[in-house]
């Protein structure tokens, strides 16, 4: 076991009340990982995501967030954790009655002593890193919904955690946009050491960023496959899998040559 | 030499600085340890401080044994960088890590592509909005009643296109649902008018008539007035927010693409429902009233018939009538501006918040306002 591990989950089964929709799932995150959660549409991608940031609780199993267990955790322990972790949410989730900038400097206000100043240097400088300088006074609703993405990436940057989740960043990203992303996140793994986890459906972005991911299946109901994405994508020995990351249709995937 | 040394410590969060005194007007930082969000903060103070009593010219920072910066510690070497440039010094970062220096190289010119422009508008540019504005609220109203006016007698001559289903649906929310609150008000409201007004009544020895007093106000005036603004609080509200978050999410729109009239669809089975069941809620207010001014009567030594009577005697089918009618109206009115509030959401949840307020307070203030109108007419129709 390798000891720079942040993320760390054990026998997870989520679900809700007598409805298992995933069982048996265990993997870890290492710092400065680029993790990736993919899966089909309704395979519990999401779903996972809130478990890992502790906003549902799994029917069993163990969720370790450097080293302590946010399944576990009391309300000021949890609290303590969150602060450490950035989140950004697939609608946005920006607060509408606060302008852009309000919507970043919120976090540094709340937990931070910092001048008004710094505060809203801080906040810009967050903004610039998602483009969207020159729109610090806008309200949200007066953004395109993915200027709005954009922005709530910014405001889960906002107090620089060491673990950044993002639910499908570079959905409804134009191609140019979503690259600047995909660089910037490069770029903050790299430079900050952040942990990324995103869950993301962009196949050329997850193998460019991604370091490590894993496969959600909903018909098996647990992890399809783990490891580098281009790694899988051309040795795994699961066909599925294959299919998956080369686009193709499963059913025909017997008659492919390999 | 150093003047000054302080640190921000924590377990794995260590922070640590020191000042020099200005030689030449140049002060130097030394900073040692992780520069972060969670540590910056008297750093930044007290930096900004020392430079404000030195009078510092130029700035040097040694960050050569920073082992961490994230964001908001690069925000603190760029605006004092940039501070003591702006008032004419130099400014140096030195021995700054190399992918940290690269970092700063890149946020450097974080906003020189944009200078942002802070629109500020005058109070006549503010008068003149608000003035449009009116305009245009006045003309959406007149447009409502219009697109209501014709979805309503198009649903009246032709049933069939009503969804009956939304209607029954309605019917129960509006109506059964709210059988509990119009009781326990009706029945409270009774009680205190009646014990109220047989005190002094007593002295007079005229406490019979409260009886008169009691059927007569709830019949004629307070049973459509509490009920519709019951009706208002309760129904109102969750009229404006369902459909303000309908619109929100744009359900509105999608029903508009569809080829469906939002008006017919959402606006018609939510006013019919709310007329259908208004009458009733109004009638079990008045029984509830007088089930509580009974109660008072008893205690107070009358036997039940004689309370009967009096009310039967002092009250006609047109008193019964007139009540009723004005019920349906005011309900005509609440769920109407109910429906109204939530169409004319803008976006986001605190639009959705204004509209539900604005529902309410619409609907009551539209409730007083036809119930003068009533009365006036009731006197001059001699009713």
């Amino acid at each position: 076991m390798r000891d720079d591990v942040v993320i760390s989950v054990k026998n997870l089964s989520m679900g809700f009340q007598d409805e298992i929709l995933m069982q048996d799932i265990s993997f870890e995150i290492y710092s400065g990982d680029i993790f990736v959660i993919l899966g089909g549409s309704g395979s519990g991608k999401s779903t996972l995501l809130k478990h890992l940031i502790g906003l549902y609780s799994p029917l069993s199993g163990q969720i370790l967030i450097k080293g302590r267990d946010i399944t576990r955790a009391d309300d000021s322990e949890k609290a303590e954790i969150m602060r450490a972790i950035g989140i950004s949410y697939q609608s946005g989730a920006l607060f509408g009655s606060m302008t852009l900038l309000e919507n970043v400097r919120l976090p540094l206000e709340e937990f931070t002593n910092l001048t008004i100043t710094a505060m809203n240097l801080i906040s810009r400088i967050k903004l610039s890193q998602v483009g969207l300088i020159g729109y610090e006074n806008h309200m949200p609703s007066e953004l395109s919904a993915g200027m709005q993405k954009r922005a709530a990436i910014a405001r889960a940057m906002a107090l620089d955690p060491s673990i950044l989740f993002l639910d499908e960043p570079s959905a409804g990203l134009d191609p140019i946009t979503s690259l600047e992303l995909d660089e910037l996140i490069l770029n903050l793994a790299q430079s900050l050491r952040i942990t990324f986890v995103i869950v993301t459906h962009e196949l050329s972005s997850i193998f460019k960023i991604g370091r490590r991911m894993i496969i959600l299946d909903k018909k098996r109901k647990t992890i399809a496959a783990e490891g580098a994405p281009a790694d899988l994508r051309n040795n795994s020995s699961d066909p599925w899998v294959r299919s998956f990351l080369n686009r193709t249709n499963p059913d025909k995937v017997q008659n492919l040559k390999h | 030499m150093p003047v000054s040394e302080a640190s921000h410590k924590d377990s794995d969060n260590f922070l640590s600085w020191s000042f020099e005194r200005p030689e030449d007007n140049t002060s130097s930082v030394y900073l040692n340890g992780s520069l972060n969000t969670q540590n910056l903060s008297r750093l930044w103070q007290e930096t900004e401080k020392r430079i404000d009593e030195d009078n510092t010219k130029n700035l040097i920072i040694d960050a050569g044994k920073v082992n961490y910066l994230d964001m908001s510690g690069q925000a603190y070497l760029l605006h004092f960088s940039r501070l003591i440039e702006e008032r004419g010094g130099k400014s140096q970062i030195k021995n700054l890590r190399k992918d940290f220096a690269d970092m700063l190289g890149q946020l450097s010119c974080f906003d020189c592509m944009e200078k942002t422009a802070y629109p500020k508008s005058s109070i006549l540019e503010e008068i003149g909005k608000a003035t449009i504005k009116l305009g245009h609220d006045a003309r959406d109203f007149f447009t409502f009643v219009g697109q209501f006016v014709s979805a309503f007698s198009h649903a009246l001559i032709r049933p069939g296109t009503i969804r009956w289903k939304d209607v029954y649906l309605n019917i129960e929310n509006v109506g059964a649902k709210a059988v509990f609150i119009v009781c326990l008000i009706g029945f409270l409201m009774g009680l205190i008018i009646s014990f109220q007004s047989a005190m002094p009544l007593r002295m007079f020895g005229a406490e019979i008539f409260v009886a008169r007093l009691l059927g007569l106000s709830m019949v004629r005036e307070l049973g459509p007035l509490v009920t519709a603004i019951i009706l208002a609080g309760r129904t109102g509200s969750s009229f404006a927010a369902e459909i303000g978050t309908m619109k929100i999410n744009e359900e509105i729109n999608a029903l508009t693409t569809m080829g469906l009239n939002p008006v017919k669809f959402l606006v018609v089975p939510r006013m019919l429902a709310t007329m259908l069941v208004m009458p009733f809620l109004t009638l079990f207010f008045i029984i509830f009233s007088l089930i509580g001014g009974a109660l008072v009567m008893l205690s107070l030594g009358f036997p039940l018939i004689t309370y009967i009577n009096q009310i039967t005697m002092s009250l006609t089918m047109a008193d019964f009538a007139g009540g009723m009618f004005k019920a349906v109206i005011f309900s005509l009115l609440v769920s109407w501006i109910g429906c109204v509030r939530g169409l004319q959401t803008t976006s986001g949840a605190k639009a959705v918040g204004l509209s539900t307020t604005s529902a309410v307070v619409s609907g009551i203030v539209l409730i007083a306002i036809t119930d003068g109108i009533f009365a006036v007419t009731f006197y001059i129709l001699g009713i």
